[in-house]
């Protein structure tokens, strides 16, 4: 089955993402990542930053592992073809962060093997005052299904 | 990586030393599974992968780009912040891959009052096979 249009605008529930020191310990140790600005007050605070931050790909491990997407999609037909990042404002150790996934676009082209439908998720990010602080936006490819 | 120049004197189309990661490990897609929380058995279980038609395990296209990412705050330093960041996946990578992340400066501008940097960025196998291309935007304080 194909997605229309409809399912634009669609959101998932909202869920509080807490940014742990270990968990952003863990992940920047996985790409072997080792800037000071995830580890070392004193240089981070010097910087531009002006305080310890996470990863720039961090964002992508703050899903609870729980919440339900706003679309129901087939995996075997998702492909994440782009993943982009909006940064507004530092992401710290300690923030809780609420989160809401969106869809926010969602258009057709015709591919070599059949229609391919583009899926736009929004993960919007935002702190306790609401203000917005990121912006994880995945395009997913949608193949068509296979009869 | 050597950083021999200063962001504000970076000029369009000047290219940045690159930088070249440690060969990609089936412990790494392990540690990224569980920081990332994508336990995707395409990334852990030969097995799995091979019944859908691969040579086994491939890597997570994010952890590719979490190199892409390493690479652009190295560049960013202490001086800028990341204003924006985003990646195209390409090929697929596995265990054993190393990657070279490197980029020109696609264009310099002002916004707000801050100077911005824009970078076109490229993650490439050492046999110079693009994997994945990029840009993100610093911004200067």
């Amino acid at each position: 089955m194909d997605l229309d249009k409809s399912v634009i605008g669609l959101t998932s529930d909202e869920y509080v993402f807490e940014v742990e020191s270990r968990h952003v310990g863990q992940f920047a140790t996985a790409i072997g990542d080792d800037n000071p600005l995830y580890t070392d007050d004193r240089y981070a605070k010097e910087s531009a930053y002006e305080g310890l931050v996470v990863p720039p790909t961090f964002p992508i491990a703050m899903n609870d592992g729980k919440v339900e997407m706003p679309v129901q999609l087939d995996h075997r037909r998702m492909l994440h073809g782009e993943q982009e990042f909006l940064y507004y404002k530092p992401i710290r150790i300690g923030d809780q962060l609420r989160c809401q996934i969106k869809v926010s676009d969602l258009y057709d082209k015709e591919g070599k093997s059949g229609k391919m439908q583009f899926l736009k998720l929004d993960t919007e990010m935002k702190d306790e005052a609401g203000e917005l602080v990121c912006i994880s936006r995945m395009n997913i490819v949608y193949r068509a299904a296979k009869n | 990586m050597i950083k021999d120049w200063v962001l504000e004197e970076l000029t369009v189309d000047q290219k940045l030393e690159p930088m070249v990661k440690s060969p990609i490990t089936k412990v790494q897609l392990a540690q990224y599974a569980g920081a990332s929380g994508d336990f995707n058995p395409l990334h852990l279980d030969d097995g799995f992968a091979q019944k859908i038609g691969m040579d086994g395990v491939i890597a997570h296209g994010m952890l590719v780009m979490g190199f892409l990412g390493e690479y652009v705050m190295k560049i960013a330093g202490k001086e800028a912040r990341v204003a924006n960041f985003k990646m195209r996946f390409g090929k697929m990578t596995v265990p054993g891959d190393e990657i070279r992340c490197s980029g020109v400066v696609e264009r310099t501008y002002e916004e707000d009052g801050k100077r911005c940097i824009a970078l076109e960025l490229t993650a490439e196998k050492v046999s110079g096979e693009v994997v994945g291309a990029g840009s993100a935007i610093l911004q200067l304080t």
